[in-house]
């Protein structure tokens, strides 16, 4: 096991520190809004290919951050560099190069499926021929060939955002700006996009996204960061992060209502470490069983006994001592 | 022209002109139905009565439906462009944001604005040589000179369709356009010389008429219709003077609609 988690930990060890050979570049990069600091002077670097996630909950400053990369949003202050590039004085030309889904769909509801391709293409200085024979495969490739000639209006979730997708691949983009992909669609559509985005990264296209979801993150980020509160409070590949923050496993106890409050004490001692949740105890420690047998050696009678791995969201609440998902 | 059609503006244009083509039946049907009714019902039903007298010196001594008709073409431009300078903007900036996906491509904001506004031009030029064609059937036209009404008419509608969509990019909500309707295009409607010469109103009203475009657009269109321009009756001073307020509109309108455009889509 312990060999496992050496492998899946060592491109970590290779992530890239010079800035030239990053495709995007911040250092103290701050956005504000008034008195209020979205994004509160952070660094990161993203190097070609890589999948690169900003993991955090709803207002830890993602979508600033993602603004400021998509050209669309000037820094307050700091260095921001894509592509070798400045995002004030080429935007135009960063835009041209990238792919954006934002996280708000952003189509032409009144067109058809095929239309919208068509003006995105059109917006990128496509002639009509390239953008045809391009939309064809994006159909196919997001799973929307059948449904090419629908209005979008009548479109579901899912299906908008599969064509938020494709729409945005319409100029081959060399970096790809996901903002919360899956946010709002059903475990179905969730796994589908994530396969899709999957093929992309096997091609070789860059990734950054945002999520608030662990697992979406575990499965699709090379490399991320943790943001909380504008500032990034963590960065590495999801297991070194686990490693780091986290035990291998966690032991969750559920007592009965009214219960957990009248432990104190008893739970001390029973593991690495023990984090008190409004709705369960959890135990870090690196063999969970054992941890389970510790507490019901000690009397205590929990309802349900669940024996988990550890998770990035054991991480953010290590982190943050918070939850991650409200 | 065609240099255009390559750049940002010109793609923003694209889009609107194909969204456009899909209502353009419905379109074009009730931009010839309004003419004949307006010009049946009133220039020749309550025209009827105003002219039983002989021809009428506050008129200018030509038929009503004469009078009337470049008015109502001026008038129908102005609410054209009203209705396309709020409801649409906002579907582009709030409801569908349309706009935000034209920003995350290599289409900057003043391309976007720009864009748009070319747009309403073109849209006022088709309904207004449709409305002028009508006139023109209706045997309401004087002189040949009516052909110049046309951009008059778009001019005008440019006039309202370039500060009313600054204002709406400012807004969040569509509530406050109601207002636009109620206290500004619909007593403009009946106001400004439309129906009636702007003289007949009380004097201290008749300077509220000239603070907007709407009573330049309309003096300057009959002018043409009638063949009046060049004349005492319209002095070509007079007639540049209209037309600078024109320009200064939208000039100034197009200015603030970049401003209000570009703020609100790097807001986010």
């Amino acid at each position: 096991m312990s060999d496992t988690l050496a492998v899946t930990s060592a491109p970590d060890v290779g992530a890239p520190s010079v800035s030239t050979a990053s495709l995007i570049h911040a250092r103290g990069l701050t956005k504000k809004f008034g008195d209020i600091t979205a994004v509160d002077s952070i660094d990161f670097d993203v190097a070609s290919g890589e999948s690169f996630g900003f993991l955090g909950p709803n207002g830890a400053g993602k979508t600033s951050t993602m603004r400021m990369i998509g050209c669309v949003s000037p820094a307050t202050a700091g260095t921001l560099r894509i592509l070798d590039q400045d995002p004030i004085a080429d935007g135009p030309k960063i835009r041209a190069r990238l792919g954006v889904v934002p996280q708000q769909d952003t189509l032409d509801t009144e067109l058809t499926v095929r239309e919208n391709l068509l003006v995105y293409g059109r917006y990128f200085g496509l002639s009509r021929p390239d953008i045809a024979k391009r939309a064809d495969d994006l159909l196919e490739f997001a799973q929307l060939t059948e449904r090419a000639n629908d209005q979008v209006e009548h479109l579901s979730g899912g299906l908008k955002r599969r064509l938020t997708i494709a729409r945005s691949l319409i100029n081959e983009p060399d970096v790809m700006l996901l903002d919360e992909p899956t946010t709002g669609l059903d475990p179905q559509a969730r796994h589908l996009l994530w396969d899709r985005l999957y093929r992309l990264k096997q091609r070789g296209v860059t990734l950054v996204l945002t999520t608030h979801y662990m697992d979406e993150a575990e499965q699709l980020c090379d490399r991320l960061v943790v943001m909380d509160k504008a500032k990034i409070v963590a960065e590495g590949s999801p297991r070194s992060l686990i490693e780091r923050y986290s035990t291998r496993e966690v032991t969750e106890l559920r007592f009965k209502p009214g219960e957990q409050e009248t432990l104190d004490g008893q739970l001390e001692g029973l593991a690495e470490r023990v984090e008190q949740l409004p709705d369960r105890v959890l135990l870090y420690a690196d063999d969970g069983e054992a941890a389970a047998a510790a507490a019901h050696a000690r009397g205590l009678q929990p309802e349900t006994v669940l024996v988990r791995r550890s998770s990035l969201e054991d991480v953010f609440l290590r982190l943050t001592g918070r939850s991650l998902v409200d | 022209m065609l240099a255009l059609v390559n750049t940002g503006v010109g793609r923003v244009f694209e889009h609107r002109f194909i969204l456009y083509r899909k209502t353009f039946r419905a379109s074009i049907f009730s931009s010839f139905l309004t003419p004949v009714l307006f010009l049946t019902a009133m220039g020749l039903g309550i025209g009827g009565y105003v002219d039983r007298g002989g021809a009428n010196a506050a008129l200018g001594g030509v038929p009503y439906i004469a009078f009337l008709a470049p008015g109502l073409l001026v008038s129908s431009a102005m609410q054209t462009a009203a209705f396309e300078a709020t409801f649409p903007i906002m579907a582009g900036l709030v409801w569908s944001r349309i706009y935000h996906a034209m920003y995350a491509t290599p289409i900057t904001p003043r391309q976007i604005a720009l864009g748009n506004i070319l747009w309403f031009g073109a849209r006022l030029l088709l309904i207004s040589t449709v409305f002028t064609a009508i006139i023109v059937a209706f045997g309401a036209a004087i002189s040949p000179l009516i052909v110049l009404t046309i951009p008059v008419a778009a001019l005008t509608g440019l006039a309202f369709a370039t500060p009313i969509a600054a204002f709406s990019a400012t807004q969040r909500t569509p509530d406050r356009f109601a207002a636009i309707f109620r206290f500004g295009i619909t007593p403009l409607f009946l106001f400004s010389g439309t129906f009636y010469p702007v003289e007949s109103l009380p004097a201290i009203v008749q300077p509220l008429a000239w603070i907007t475009p709407l009573y330049h657009g309309v003096v300057l269109a009959r002018g043409l219709s009638l063949g009046t321009i060049g004349t005492p009756q319209l002095p070509p001073e007079l007639a540049l003077l209209h037309l600078a307020v024109l320009v200064a509109f939208t000039v100034v309108g197009t200015w603030a609609t970049i401003k209000t455009v570009s703020a609100k889509l790097v807001r986010g």
